[in-house]
């Protein structure tokens, strides 16, 4: 059986991936071992808050040597949600988190978005539109420009623009999945966007077992 | 675009779900298992939990209880009542809470509201905010389920709440609360108009029409309603149907 690991680290609530998971009919374990997050088969980190305080408490319990055992050298599937998806950047936002390094697994800097002149909310809160920008068997059943659940302040900005899977037009727009090999990320949350949030994570799981 | 958000508030209080008129006179209306499940095949796009007596009676949220919804709950989650510090944030945040509301707590313990966001970011704290006045009279937010007068304005404290990091307001009228008389528009356009993040409008929620008054008299992203989907047979669906008619954007 596929070790599906969601990664445990921080205070968020981690307890619906792994519900979500199961409804997609596989079981996925929830640990903050790096033994076996370094051995697992398949590796779901989700999470929210803050970008600096995330790496100190991965470095921490030994967690990044276990993620790159996993996702660089074994090159298991990945998928990073919401504050998972930024921390994949090389480095987070100046002033919060002084610029801390991340993952560095996709080249490009996490940013807050930025309300405008014409007073864009932020916190981004709610149900928006994730238009796909290529062609990926993530999206296969769900209809273009389906509503997902985003719940963020801070964005993953991409240096090449290429690696972008899926965009959302708020706060003059920006990237809401990439994909990069063997990891992808999403901003928004599929286990919180009910049936199409589920059919996208039964497709990451789907491809994720032909690896 | 963003979507225009419907979220049913469900009222916890001895056990059982219940709906009263203005903080008072409560009936019990249901289980909240049956409720959420409900509410979750009906696609809702976002659900509040309140626990409505846990700061009165001086005690933590039921965290097994609030395990146990949360596992049913495939859409966004906000739970509060009862939240005094931020450890009690974290211990929601764990069982299944995707954001929490902070209520009483976020007016009588100075810092909590920055403490809390900076430990787990703004964008799972709500600040609930109830009041009573509005419109001719002038508001004053009430805290401890509405018994206890503070003398503060709705609108500065929604301002200094949002500045120490909260990333939404969940503003509640009192008076008008279980009434199904329609919104207080004003109050929720003047919040609205100070703040730079989300604000629900709360309280008096009768008809559909009234949710498209509060929407578009004082430009609010949501509109939290109790008793219409409770006590008649209107449905988020319906509302949004609805809504979406008038050029309201929401999900479908």
């Amino acid at each position: 059986m596929r070790r599906i690991v969601v990664v445990r680290f921080g205070i968020s609530n981690v307890d619906s991936v792994v519900r979500a998971v199961e409804e997609c009919g596989h079981f996925a374990t929830l640990s903050e071992d790096p033994e076996a997050v370094a051995a697992a088969d398949v590796v779901i980190v989700p999470g929210q808050g803050s970008f600096g305080e995330a790496m100190e408490r991965l470095a921490r319990r030994g967690l990044l040597d276990a993620l790159d055992e996993a996702v660089r050298r074994r090159g298991v599937p990945f998928l990073g949600i919401c504050l998972g998806m930024q921390i994949l950047a090389a480095t987070g936002e100046e002033g919060r988190s002084g610029g801390s390094p991340g993952l560095g697994w996709v080249d490009g800097r996490v940013r807050r978005l930025d309300g405008g002149a014409e007073r864009v909310r932020i916190p981004h809160v709610g149900w928006n539109e994730v238009v796909p920008a290529r062609v990926s068997p993530l999206f296969d059943g769900v209809a273009e420009g389906a509503d997902f659940y985003f719940v963020h302040s801070y964005v993953l900005e991409p240096a090449d623009p290429t690696v972008a899977l899926a965009t959302t037009p708020y706060a003059g727009g920006f990237v809401s999945a990439v994909q990069v090999d063997n990891v992808t990320g999403v901003q928004f949350h599929p286990e919180k966007s009910q049936a199409m949030g589920l059919r996208l994570l039964a497709n990451f799981l789907k491809e994720a077992g032909r690896c | 675009m963003l979507k225009t958000r419907i979220m049913p508030v469900l009222l916890f209080k001895e056990m059982t779900l219940v709906k009263g008129r203005a903080f008072d006179a409560w009936r019990r209306v249901e289980v909240p298992q049956s409720a959420i499940r409900v509410f979750n095949m009906r696609g809702v796009d976002e659900l509040v939990f309140l626990d409505i007596t846990a700061t009165l009676e001086e005690r933590l949220p039921d965290f097994s209880l609030i395990d146990d919804l949360a596992d049913d709950c495939f859409m966004p989650f906000t739970v509060g009542g009862g939240v005094r510090d931020v450890d009690t944030v974290g211990r929601l945040l764990e069982v299944g809470a995707d954001k929490v509301a902070i209520n009483t707590a976020a007016v009588e313990v100075p810092g909590l509201i920055a403490d809390a966001a900076n430990r787990y970011g703004s964008q799972c704290i709500v600040a609930a905010i109830d009041y009573r006045g509005g419109g001719d009279r002038p508001a004053e937010v009430f805290v401890r389920a509405g018994h206890q007068p503070t003398g503060i304005d709705p609108v500065p404290l929604a301002c200094r709440l949002a500045d120490e990091g909260a990333g939404e307001i969940l503003l509640t009228s009192i008076e008008r609360d279980g009434m199904m008389m329609g919104y207080d528009v004003d109050t929720a356009a003047s919040v609205n108009e100070a703040v730079n993040i989300p604000v629900i409008a709360a309280g008096g929620c009768g008809s559909y029409q009234h949710m498209a008054d509060v929407l578009a008299g004082a430009q609010v992203g949501a509109v939290a309603a109790s008793s219409i989907f409770h006590f008649s047979e209107m449905t988020p669906r319906g509302a949004k149907n609805y809504l979406a008619e008038r050029g309201f954007p929401v999900r479908q």
